[in-house]
């Protein structure tokens, strides 16, 4: 963290060419992963889980090296990645609702198929 | 007791105004600001993608090897590439390089060029499939006869606002590139962030749009 150069100032550690060229090869590899996963037969949500946790270390390394976050003061990272994460969170609680919408569909159609079958009767 | 009040000293100094408490810029804070709300609105079109899909019946799954993983994770690639040409920019900018700044952004441009000219041609592949906002392909229909129609929906909406951030993105590094020796290294630092953002937000894209729909039938 840059803290000890003086106010006003804003030169900071950018990172050597070396480094973001290794970055570079990170993102591609775990990129060819996630590919690689995608044809391979696995249950549904440990898949999701898998690609979006391979995803979110590579928003990361896009973040804290091409975007320099890790090179700020900590107040900005602060400031930026918490709330951030929390309100995605947040958006979270809708999925209960998708679930139950699902279920919902399925006792409607089979309450009515019985319906019918009684009237037949 | 001392060395309390002198912290607090010290706290009311660097945020009672007059300073940069973050070390960067007010027009830096404000492109993180914008990447900030940017990016929950991308959440926001992803998840309410994920609540369709979780909700439905069924889902299609009808991207093939070739054309579309492959077209997709060649974009991909020419994605990442661009961000590092554009970190190479940044880097040359701190030099105070102009030829050298121009030379990687032009390179990035043409990245963000080919990436946008692979989708376009892999959206007429599904376009010419019969694949619409509404409607699915009659093929899919017969293969997936529960498939939610909103498919189309979520798939041109999301890699559409996604294409949408790359053209101009585009638009923006072209005009940082031909004004490059006005700029302040900082300005060419924020065109940076935005590239990396749309960067970003391709790797969230990519697996959950294409490798979650893979065809698995040869």
């Amino acid at each position: 963290m840059a803290d000890t150069h003086a106010e006003g100032e804003h030169e900071h550690f950018a990172g050597s060419n070396k480094l973001f060229f290794s970055v570079w090869v990170w993102l591609l590899l775990l990129t060819g992963l996630e590919v690689f996963l995608g044809y391979v037969h696995l249950d549904f949500r440990l898949m999701l889980t898998i690609l979006i946790g391979l995803s979110i270390i590579k928003a990361a390394l896009i973040v804290a090296y091409f975007m320099h976050l890790r090179f700020e003061r900590l107040s900005l990272v602060l400031t930026l990645v918490p709330m951030l994460v929390v309100c995605i969170c947040l958006l979270l609680v809708f999925f209960p609702d998708s679930f139950r919408s699902k279920d919902q569909r399925y006792r409607f159609e089979s309450s009515t198929q019985q319906q019918t079958e009684q009237s037949e009767h | 007791m001392s060395t309390t009040a002198q912290a607090d000293q010290l706290i009311a100094n660097e945020w009672s105004g007059g300073t940069h408490p973050y070390r960067i810029g007010h027009r830096k804070l404000g492109m993180w600001l914008f990447i900030v709300s940017d990016a929950l609105t991308f959440s926001a079109l992803l998840i309410g993608y994920s609540y369709v899909r979780a909700s439905s019946d069924q889902w299609p799954t009808p991207f093939p090897f070739y054309p579309s993983i492959i077209f997709s994770s060649v974009m991909t690639l020419c994605l990442l590439s661009s961000s590092l040409t554009m970190v190479m920019g940044v880097q040359a900018s701190a030099r105070r390089d102009f030829k050298a700044i121009r030379k990687w952004i032009v390179l990035t441009i043409i990245f963000g060029a080919a990436f946008i000219v692979l989708h376009l041609i892999e959206w007429k592949h599904l376009i010419d499939e019969g694949l619409g906002p509404s409607t699915l392909p009659a093929e899919w229909l017969h293969r997936w006869p529960n498939a939610s129609p909103l498919f189309g929906a979520a798939f041109f909406g999301i890699t559409g606002l996604h294409m949408f951030h790359v053209a101009t993105g585009l638009i923006y590094l072209a005009v940082v590139a031909a004004r490059a020796k006005k700029l302040k290294h900082e300005d060419v630092e924020i065109s940076g962030l935005y590239w990396h953002f749309v960067d970003l937000v391709w790797m969230f894209v990519f697996p959950m749009i294409y490798l979650l729909s893979v065809d698995f039938t040869p």
